[in-house]
């Protein structure tokens, strides 16, 4: 058992924010992430390769810090009274008790299934990009981005940038929406700036809005997509797809823990609290909002979790501000409902257990799926088809159990030993 | 840190950069699929940020590795379905 002040959770942009500001007040502090690097889902792969000099910046403060890491880990379960996480390493496991713990565990892509959508080479846009700079040779493929949000223009420049050609960039949201946003980005410079040189390095890559990937063709894996605008549909010969419909947030964790949900999202207040004394809440788990929302948070929990409240309070006009800008992005590329025609009733929405759309739309709610057709209950714990779940038939999960991650038996013993010798010496 | 790792893909002998993952690295070596479903249908990685498990391979006689989430170490023996 190891003990601290600040447990975080999540080394991404909140997480590094968070372990920094807490820093400041001479806290001990545990990060913890399952990633090998710290840097989250926007700046993975470490200072070095970091093109933004905020990445660098903030990579660099982040090292600089006295601070014990856990990388490569998983908290497979938690407990509030007193906060007590369940860590899984590579070497084995660790129990770890904090007097206050903040979630940093930042959002994963939405997966919305479509005929063909389990074909090898259909990944997701920040997946396919997260592979890329992982080593996946991408140099001379055929690659359609499709989906929805500002990822997908990003993901596109990249991977022009590295010498694939990105045959479409495919937007589900109408350009009378996109416009409007285009529009409020003009009250943000730093983000016109951005918007900008995005704009050149897209260059002669075709941005369809309105559109959308039908089906995805191959024989064991990739070959084409077929696309959808307006009424007409035609095919695309590509080596990859890259389709996601924006950001889902990883709130299991703080579910487990019994704090406080508004809808989808972590409830928090303006100091980044959740409804469970001591626990703290920051960046994408509390909604979607952008790298600029996900480093204020964690700063202004990292103030907070360690008593600072007066320089915390300081950080709120530079948070009202990124959150404006998330609220016009949320709007702006809102899922169409056509998107919940897409699958068929043979089309699997459950990609662990194979449970099919038919299968799905014969039950009421995701309680039941899961008891009859063991929809969300392989691996993924309903990762992948939960927000998918969410979208095509508005089902929430309403309860999440531990292990939130399939953990080794030996880590689950280890747990239930250290219960045992608590009980017994009581 | 060498420059390149070797590793072996299904029993190839290969070499590739030092911090590739062994996803990236099983498809480097040519392959599409990483494992079955249990339905039958070949499947590779989705997200690669380590939460939809499509990606598992086997590592060193271990199973059910998230091959996304785990870099490439010399030595290392990397087996798909
Ligand atoms: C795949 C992907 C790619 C993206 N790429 C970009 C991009 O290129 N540009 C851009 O502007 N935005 C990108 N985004 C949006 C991005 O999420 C935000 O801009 C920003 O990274 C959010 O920061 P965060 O700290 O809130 O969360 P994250 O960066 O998501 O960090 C959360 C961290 O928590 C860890 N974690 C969560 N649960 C656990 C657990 N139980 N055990 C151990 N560790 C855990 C994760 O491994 C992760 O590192 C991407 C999002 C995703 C999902
Ligand atoms: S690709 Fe999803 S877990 Fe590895």
């Amino acid at each position: 058992m190891t003990g601290t002040d600040v447990g975080i959770l999540g080394a991404g942009p909140a997480g590094m924010a968070a372990a920094i500001r807490a820093h400041e007040a001479g806290a001990r502090i545990i990060v913890m992430d399952d990633n090998p690097g710290a840097g989250g889902q926007i700046w993975r792969g470490g200072e070095r390769t970091q093109t933004s000099s905020q990445a660098r910046q903030w990579l660099r403060r982040f090292q600089g810090i006295e601070q014990f890491t856990l990388a490569n880990c998983r908290v497979v379960s938690a407990e509030a009274n007193p906060l007590k996480l369940l860590v899984e390493t590579g070497a084995g496991a660790e129990e770890i008790v904090a007097r206050s713990l903040i979630l940093a565990t930042g959002a994963r892509e939405i997966f919305l299934p479509f005929p063909g959508w389990t074909l090898p080479g259909v990944m997701g846009v920040g997946g396919l990009q997260a592979m890329a700079k992982s080593g996946l040779p991408i140099e001379g493929k055929t690659i359609v981005v499709a989906g929805s949000g500002p990822l997908l223009l990003a993901v596109a420049a990249y991977l022009k940038g590295h010498g694939a050609e990105v045959k479409l960039i495919a937007e589900q949201a109408p350009r009378s929406a996109l416009t409007r946003f285009g529009v409020k980005l003009l009250r943000t410079p730093g983000k016109l700036a951005q918007a900008a040189s995005l704009q050149l390095s897209l260059l002669g890559i075709p941005y369809l809005q309105s559109c959308w990937i039908e089906r995805a063709e191959g024989d064991g894996h990739l070959e084409a997509v077929v696309m959808r605008r307006d009424g007409k549909t035609w095919t695309v010969a590509c080596d990859y797809a890259a389709v996601a419909y924006g950001l889902y947030p990883n709130a299991e964790m703080a579910a487990l823990l019994g704090c406080r949900m508004s809808g989808a999202v972590v409830a928090v207040d303006e100091l980044q609290r959740t409804s469970i004394e001591n626990i703290y809440c920051a960046g994408e788990c509390t909604g979607i909002g952008g790298v600029d929302l996900s480093i204020v948070e964690g700063e202004i929990a990292g103030y907070a979790a360690t008593g600072n409240l007066h320089r915390a309070r300081k950080l709120s006009g530079r948070r009202k501000r990124a959150q404006a800008f998330a609220d016009a992005l949320n709007t702006a590329f809102a899922l169409r409902a056509e998107l919940k025609q897409l699958p068929r009733a043979d089309t699997f929405v459950c990609r662990c257990e194979d449970v099919t759309f038919a299968r799905l739309q014969s039950v009421r709610s995701f309680r039941v799926a899961k008891l009859h057709t063991r929809c969300g209950m392989g691996p993924c714990q309903g990762r992948v088809c939960g927000p998918a779940a969410d979208f095509l038939f508005g089902w929430r999960t309403e309860s999440v159990r531990p292990p939130v991650f399939p953990a080794r038996l030996g880590t689950l013993i280890t747990k239930q030993s250290e219960e045992e010798e608590i009980t017994a010496s009581q | 840190m060498p420059d390149t790792v070797e590793i072996s893909v299904n029993g190839r002998t290969m070499r590739v950069p030092a911090g590739t993952s062994v996803a990236s690295a099983v498809f480097a070596a040519g392959l599409t699929q990483f494992r079955t479903s249990v339905s039958g249908e070949p499947r590779a990685p989705l997200c690669g940020m380590g939460i939809c498990f499509e990606c598992r391979v086997t590592i060193d006689n271990q199973p059910h590795c998230r091959s996304c989430q785990i870099p490439v170490q010399p030595g290392m023996r990397i087996s798909t379905t």
